[in-house]
Parts: C-alpha cells; structure tokens; sequence
C-alpha cells in the first residue's frame, strides 16, 4: 500500500513537471520569441558560475582545514615522512595553479558573457604566450619528477643485511606471517606442498625451515629496518599498511618485498593520538573476491626487547606439528629436532615423538 | 540567418530541401534505412542510443553500490524484485555481488559508452559532415561496426542474469582472479561472456577507427587540408590512430587468458594453490597480463577523453564566437599526448612488484604529459578570455568538461609520482581521480556534443532550458560525488571494498560517503530530465534553422535532414580554417569555411589576399593552399 502511494506520489509530481514543461514551451511559442538564438537568460549562467566557484573554493578550503586531523593518517615510518612532504609539496603547487586557473576561468566566463552587439577579440595564437605556459608547467613537473624520482629510488634500493625479514603470505582472505627464528634465515617453500595444515608450503628439506615459525599477528621493532617478503597463495592481494605509507601487491609465483623503518610503537601512537584502543593495521588493498575488504591483520610495533620476548614465546611450525617430521630427510631429522624445539636432547626424544 | 542562406545557394546550388526531407534519392525500406543501415549518420545515432541505454544502466549499477556504501545499514529488501538472490536473507548485497557491480559499471562505463558511446556516435556522425565527404569510406564495414558492437552488448548484458553473476574481478579483470572459477563465481560464465564479448567489441572498434582514419585522410572535400580540419576531426583521427595501435593489444591479452582459462596454458598462472589444490600451472606471470592491459588500459583513457576533447573545442570556440586559442598547438598537444599515452602504460604498476626502475622511467614519462594538457587548459581559458560567450547547454557542459579536466588532471600529478603513489594506490584518491579527468570530462563532453549536434541529427531543437537545468545538476552533483573521494583517499580508504567496518583505521567518515551516495542518487535521477528532452524533442521539439548557432563548419550547409549522402548537388569547397570568428571587418560574427576569400574582402588579411587568385583560377588550386598564419 505503502509503496503505492509513493508510486502515484512520484506519478503526480511527473505529470506536474510536464505540465510546467509544456506550459512554457506553449508560452514561448506565444510571445514569440526566438529572435536571437541567444537565450533571454544567458547572463545568469555566468553569474552562477562564480557563485559555484566562490561557494565550491570555500567548502574546499574550510572541509580541508577544519577536518586535516580527520582526513590525515598520522605517519610512522621513516619513508612515509618523505613521501608525505612530497604529497604536500605537490598539493601547494596544484592548489595554486588550481585556484589560480579555476578564478580566471569563471571570472571569464562572468565577464565575457554574451552583450548584444558586442564582438569578440580575434586572437587566434600567441607564441610567446604559448611556450610560458608550455615551459613554466616543465620547469615545476621536472623539480617534483627530481625529487620524486630521489625518494622513489631510496625506498626501493635494496635492505641492507641486518634487516629484520619478515615474510607476509596472502590467501583468500586472510594474511599469515612467517618468522625466521633464531636462524634469520626463512626455508624453502614450494606451493605444491601446500596443505591444510602446511599452510606455508615449507619445504622441510631445508633446514632453515625447522624453526619458522607461524603468526596470525603481525609484529615488528620499531626503529630498525624491516623487509617485508610477500608472497600469494591464489590470487593477487596487496600489503597495505597505512601508517607505514607501505604498499605493494602480493603476486602468486613472483614474491615481493617492501623494506621501511617505523619510527612509532604501538604505545607511542597510542599517546599521539589519545586513543588508548589505536591499533596498526594491514589491509588488502587489491580485489581479491568476496572477502576482500574483510582482509585485515593486526599489526603490533614495539621496541626490540619485547619484540625479542614476543618472539622467543612462538613455537617452531615443525613443533606445532610434529607429525611432519616424517618429511625431514632422515640425516636432518636430529637437528630439525633440536632446531624447532621438540627436543633439547638429541636422542631421547626421538622415541618420545615416535609414540 | 538571412545572409547565410544566401551564401549557401551560391556556393553549393542546394536545392530547397523541402521536398526531400523524407525520401531521398536512394531506395530503402524499413530494415535497410534504419537496421542495417550503411548511412554514417543512421550509424552514428545506432550508437548513441546504444550507449545510451549502456549509460543508464552503467549509472544504475553505480547507484546500488553506492546505497551500499552510504547506507551500510539499508535494508534492501525492495531490490528483490530486481536483483533477487543477489539480496541476502538480511536484506543486504550480496559482497560477491558488489564487487560484480563494480566490474560492470567499470566495463561498461569505459568501453560501452565512454568508447562506442562517444567515439562511435561523433567519430561517425561528424567526420564525414565536418570534411566534406558523402559517408565513411566504407558504409559497409561501419555498418558491421555497429553490428559486432551491438552482439558484444548482447552478450554482456546477457551475462548480468547468469545464475553465477557476471565477472566480477574488477573491469581491469587481473588474473588469476579471473582465470580462476573457484576464486570468485563471477569468474565462471560470467568472465567468459566478458572475454567474448570484450573480443566482439575490439573487432568493431577496429572496423571503426580502421574506417574513421581512412576517411579522414582520403575523402576530405576540395580546399580541406589537414590545417583545415575542425579540432573534432583531429581529436577523432588521433583516437581511432590510438585504438587501432592499442585495441589488438587487449585483444592478444584477452586470448591468452582465454587460454588460461579453458585449455590449461600458463600465460599468467604460476604457484597457485586454491580451493585445496595445488594447481599445475606453472611459469605464468600475472604482471605479464598487467602490462598488456595496460598498454590498452591507458592509452583507453586517451580514446576516451581526445573526443570529448575535440567537441568540447569545437563547442567553445563557436559559443565565445572566438577562434580556439592556438590552433595549432592543439593538435600539437593532442599529438604529443597520442604518442606519450603509449609509453606511460605501467604507473598503473607501480606498486606491483615490477623493477623499480622501470617505475621511475614511467614516472618520468607520466609526468611529461601533463605538458600539453596543462598547455589544453590554458588555451581553452584564453579562447574564453574576451569572447561572447553564450551558454548554450552544449556550452555550459564544455565549460564543465574543461573544470572537471583541470580538477580531476591535477590528481594526476600526485599519481605518476610513484613515491606518492605507494600510498594513494587504489585508495579513493585515484577512484576521484580517474572518475573525473576521464569520466566526468568525457561524459560532459558527450553531452556537450549531443546538445550542440542535436539539431543536426534529428532536425529539431533540444530544449534549452531544461539543458541548463539537467547542466546544473550534473555539473554540482558530479563535484559531490566525487570531490569528497579525495579527503576518503588521502585517509587511504581502498577502494572495492564492500564496508569498512572491519578495520579501525577506515572507520570515518560515514558521513561523507553517505554524502557521496546521496550526490549519485541526484545525478542519476537528473539524468532523467536529459532522457525526456532528448526522446521528446526527437519528435516534438522546435524544428531547427539550418546553422542554429553560427558556426561555420561544414556540417550545417547541409539541409536540414540531411539524406544518405548529405548534400544535395554538389559538396561545398572549403577554402577557409573553421574558426574564422568575430573576426575584425567581417559583416557578422563567423564566416563559415565554404565562403572564399574572395567574398569578404573587408575582412581578409593581407596573406589571404593573396589566396584569392587561388580560389578563382579553378577549384583544384585550392586542394594545394595551405595555411592559416593568423
């Protein structure tokens, strides 16, 4: 019933609009005007346009003030504060060109408006015009193409050795973490050992693999340089981590990475911005299917110490499922033992686990 | 309009064209006059009523995502009717189903209307009107144009009601997203419908642009040389160049996903495992699939945006009654971005893992072709600067284009610069970026041309007033929309997702995105007003003068309706540029290009004097003149 009525509600204010519309169309023919294919209310266009302009600048201009602290994600790592006064740079000189340009062209508009009788200024090219307007955008587009250009090159040149290496591994639609451990040296992996529980694909034949170890969280010290290692399991993600300013895609069969260095703790950022629940995040920033925007992570940054704490309270993958062991080429088998945990003793344990 | 008048009977020896209007010297029947049609202009209109179909709907899918995002908590039960199990229990979107909505409105909003929409319409419609020529060098294959684009619009349509949704993997369809059916259900029949009819639809662009570029350089009429040649003309020749260069591209990549998908190569696939499987692909890249999107992906932001250049050109220097500012530099700039949207493809790629320093030189590459449309913009400005404007809806939308090219080319800047782009990647920001410099702008640009064209088409006026109306509320709404995208981009929202209330950090700005949806919701419905003055005035509007806006291009020599061939008698000799404008001695405001020199005496310039004896000694002479050294 409900629906019907709007529906008749919408019919009638439709057939009134029409009715208006014919109205005038019949009054036009009436008073026969036409003379000019200049309409009678031409000027006003030129007048809304500079009331859209001074209303539009100045919504532009208080939202962006008012709300920076909205708007702006508060940084927090070393890159990020470079590349955001990159941003802001290019944002003061767009702007200005952008005001600039934007009132001169509706001033024009106002002022050149249609005046019977008036004719316009033949002024079909100007060299010297041309080329200021072709040289000035080169000049300031090669200053920030230069200093782009530095920044750029700086994050992607390679990490040095003693970066913290972290490997982040995609699938729909979650994120796992793989620590190295006490080894600094991630396995092997091979997608076709891949199962429901060898989320990894780990490579046991490898033995830097015994004492990787699995998180669903993920963790790293602050003030030292990190490198991501990305990798996909099925289709691409992306690493997004906001406050980072880190970003790049995670793509099945060709692994990336991200090197940084964050500046702020988890507690830091918790007394910048007064919030004592902040938490840092890893979202998915690449269509990935249904789940997509439910790809979250959660990030924690703290200093070495409890980092080092953290870390030592994991369990190798290998100890977690130790049937897996059977895997481990037989001459490894002791070590895998020792090196993921299961057994301080090498020969005591082997029967241990056996049972 | 008296003198005009005149001026056309002597040069062209039209006949009254009254009698003529609704037969004209060819035979044809219903079928051959309107379906399957070989007359340029019957084409053009085939795809503008296309596309516009395209565009309602393209616009409709974008409202229901956007009620999605505004209002997360809407219960939207009432789309049942419509959308059927697309509803979940909970009245809500289907999440898979989003993200399928998305994909169409991006694949139909770029190739259906953006591309056949636009490019089919004027490319067709105009070139031949504006060089003088009877039709496109081959009515045949143009026919054919329509038709495979008119099977690719089929069969996409037709897999919006497969059980399993259409593609869903974003209107960029990155593998293996998309070569995977049991990574996303859109990635089954639906995809394949999007291969097929994606294949379809390069093929007609193809017998287009193949057709757009022979025509322009063999059938323009005596005295048209290419520095002769409206801004449209070159805007259309520079486009079809672009797509003929970049559409077989598309076309190779889509083949081997094709591959991918039904006959287990490995073009894009390695190392996968899904669904609890380890897959046998192996040795694919699906970076190799980026780079071969994208060397079509981009210069498609070209194809799509050089035509609504071009009319938009053409418009403003009519409705300032002032030549266009820099004639020359204007197709220099639209040259120069022709050959620098081929080399920019990969900062699209910036964060994807490719060499590094492939991105700085895309970035430096990216960042040169702001030139020559920073040096569009300007030009543009100054050919308003003590013009005559009159705000014409075509005119009004014009202006519009050239605002939202500005706002929406200033983003760029901060996009081709990789070190910034690490961060606005796939946020919101580029969502207002690409939605305004290549959306909005040729949209407008598109309705521009049918507003200012109209009276050519059908014969009758559009309304103006409610052009000015259905102009306002586009042009207000369309800066709502996506204004605010760039605060929701820098807050680095990503884009795609179907909430963003799993995270803490995209938890703001409800309001904002609620603004946005309700901004989409009005443009959309304003776009009504436009439909009813367009299909009413088709029939019912003022019937139209011959040249209702004084212009002086070819096109409005011809009668009223023109027939299949256009001009009745001969073709009319062009001897002049087309932007003769307010220009100082001459009698009225515009000299159209068929009028020689030899008749305005008052107005000549001294070196056009000189044309004159040119003109005079036989028609041939003037196929050699050259030059418009104003």
């Amino acid at each position: 019933m409900m629906s019907l009525i709007i529906f008749l509600g919408v019919v009638l204010v439709l057939v009134i609009l029409f009715l208006i519309f014919r109205l005038s169309t019949l009054v036009g023919i009436a008073k026969g005007k036409k003379e000019s294919y200049v309409g009678e209310n031409n000027g006003v266009h030129g007048v809304l346009f500079i009331v859209f302009t001074v209303l539009g600048l100045a919504a532009f201009f208080w939202y962006s003030y008012t709300y920076f602290d909205v708007y702006t994600l508060p940084i927090a790592s070393e890159h990020g504060k470079r590349t955001d006064s990159l941003f802001w740079i290019t944002m003061a000189v767009t702007v200005v060109a952008f005001v600039i340009i934007s009132i001169v062209m509706f001033v024009f508009i106002y002022q050149y408006r249609y005046k019977e009788g008036r004719k316009a200024k033949f002024f079909p090219d100007n060299h010297y015009l041309e080329l200021t307007w072709t040289i000035i955008p080169a000049i300031v587009l090669a200053v920030l193409i230069f200093t782009g250009l530095r920044t750029w090159n700086d994050i992607t040149s390679p990490a040095s050795k003693e970066a913290e290496v972290i490997e982040v591994i995609a699938q729909q639609f979650a994120w796992t973490a793989r620590y190295p451990a006490k080894d600094k040296e991630l396995g092997k992996v091979n997608y076709k050992l891949i199962d429901a529980v060898n989320e990894f694909g780990l490579d046991l034949s490898d033995k830097n693999s015994f004492d990787d170890f699995k998180s669903l969280e993920l963790h790293f010290p602050v003030d030292e340089e990190i490198l991501l290692k990305i990798r996909a399991k099925d289709v691409l993600h992306s690493v997004f981590l906001p406050h980072f300013r880190v970003k790049m895609d995670a793509v099945p069969g060709m692994p990336t990475q991200f090197k940084f260095k964050a500046t702020k703790t988890t507690e830091e950022m918790r007394t910048e911005t007064g919030n004592p629940n902040f938490n840092y995040e890893l979202a998915c920033t690449e269509i990935c299917g249904k789940g997509h925007f439910s790809m979250r992570m959660p990030v924690v940054v703290e200093d070495r110490e409890s980092y080092d704490r953290w870390k030592a309270s994991q369990e190798a993958w290998l100890k977690q499922n130790p049937d897996y062991l059977k895997n481990v080429p037989a001459q490894l088998k002791e070590a895998a033992m020792i090196k993921a945990g299961l057994q301080k003793d090498p020969g005591a344990g082997v029967a241990a686990v056996k049972e | 309009m008296a003198t005009t008048d005149i001026h056309i009977h002597q040069n062209v020896h039209q006949h009254d064209d009254h009698g003529h209007e609704h037969d004209e010297h060819h035979e044809g029947n219903f079928w051959t006059t309107y379906i399957f049609s070989q007359d340029h202009k019957i084409i053009a209109k085939q795809f503008l009523i296309t596309g516009i179909f395209w565009a309602l709907l393209g616009g409709t899918l974008s409202v229901i995502f956007r009620l999605q995002l505004g209002f997360p908590d809407m219960n939207l039960d009432w789309l049942k009717p419509v959308l059927g199990e697309w509803i979940t229990a909970e009245g809500k979107l289907d999440p898979e189903f989003y993200l399928a909505l998305v994909t169409m409105h991006g694949t139909i909003m770029v190739f259906f209307v953006l591309t056949a929409g636009l490019s089919g319409t004027f490319s067709n419609f105009l070139i031949p009107l504006q060089i003088g020529a009877r039709d496109m060098a081959s009515g045949f294959m143009n026919m054919l144009s329509y038709w495979f684009f008119f099977l690719s619009s089929v069969l996409m349509f037709i897999s919006l009601f497969l059980e399993t949704g259409p593609a869903a993997g974003g209107w960029t369809i990155y593998p293996p997203l998309s070569a995977l059916p049991q990574a996303i259900k859109g990635s089954g029949m639906g995809m394949t419908l999007w291969l097929v009819a994606m294949a379809f639809f390069i093929v007609s662009s193809l017998l287009g642009s193949i057709n757009y570029i022979t025509t322009v350089i063999n059938m323009r009429t005596r005295g048209m040389s290419f520095t002769r040649m409206p801004l449209t003309i070159w805007a259309f020749f520079f486009t079809a160049i672009i797509g003929v260069l970049s559409f077989p591209v598309l076309f190779a990549a889509a083949l081997l996903l094709i591959f991918d998908r039904s006959f287990g190569t490995s073009f894009y696939l390695s190392d996968i495992y899904i669904g609890g499987e380890a897959l046998a692909h192996d040795g694919g890249s699906p970076v190799l699939f980026q780079h071969l999107f994208w060397f079509l992906g981009h210069p498609e932001v070209y194809i799509v945006l050089l035509p609504a250049l071009g009319l938009s050109s053409e418009i403003i220097a009519t409705n300032s009654r002032k030549p266009i500012f820099g004639y020359k530099a204007m197709i220099g700039s639209m040259l120069f971005i022709a050959i620098l949207s081929f080399i920019v493809w990969a900062h699209h790629m910036f964060v994807t893992g490719m060499n590094p320093f492939l991105g700085s030189i895309f970035m430096l590459l990216t960042l040169i072709i702001a030139v020559p449309s920073a040096v569009k913009i300007f030009n543009y400005v100054t050919t308003l600067w003590k013009g005559n404007i009159v705000f014409t809806p075509a005119m009004l939308f014009s202006i519009g284009l050239v605002s939202f090219f500005l706002t929406g080319g200033i983003t760029g800047i901060f996009l081709g610069n990789s070190a910034i782009d690490i961060q606005l990647h796939d946020t919101y920001f580029v969502v207002a970026h690409f939605h305004l410099v290549m959306g909005s702008a040729s949209f407008f640009g598109m309705l521009a041309g049918i507003y200012h064209w109209f009276p050519k088409m059908f014969g009758r006026m559009m309304n103006e007033t409610l052009g000015q109306v259905h102009f306002w509320l586009t042009f207000v709404g369309v800066y709502l929309v996506f204004f605010p995208m760039h605060y929701i981009g820098i807050a680095g929202f990503p884009r795609r997702y179907y909430s963003w209330t799993n995270f803490e950090t995209f938890s703001g700005f409800t309001d904002l995105n609620m603004l946005v949806s309700i901004a989409a919701i009005g443009t959309l419905i304003a776009q009504f007003i436009f439909l009813f003055n367009f299909f009413y005035s088709i029939w019912r509007g003022r019937l139209a003068p011959l040249n209702p806006w004084n212009s002086t291009t070819l096109e409005w020599t011809t009668p009223r309706n023109p027939g299949h061939g256009n001009w009745v008698g001969e073709i009319p000799s062009v001897y002049r540029w087309p932007y003769d404008y307010s220009k100082p001695g001459a009698k009225e405001d515009f000299i159209p290009q068929h009028i020689p020199y030899s008749e305005t005496p008052e107005s000549n310039l001294p070196h056009e004097n000189e044309l004159i004896k040119l003109e005079t000694s036989n028609g041939e002479g003037a196929i050699i003149v050259e030059g418009n050294k104003h």
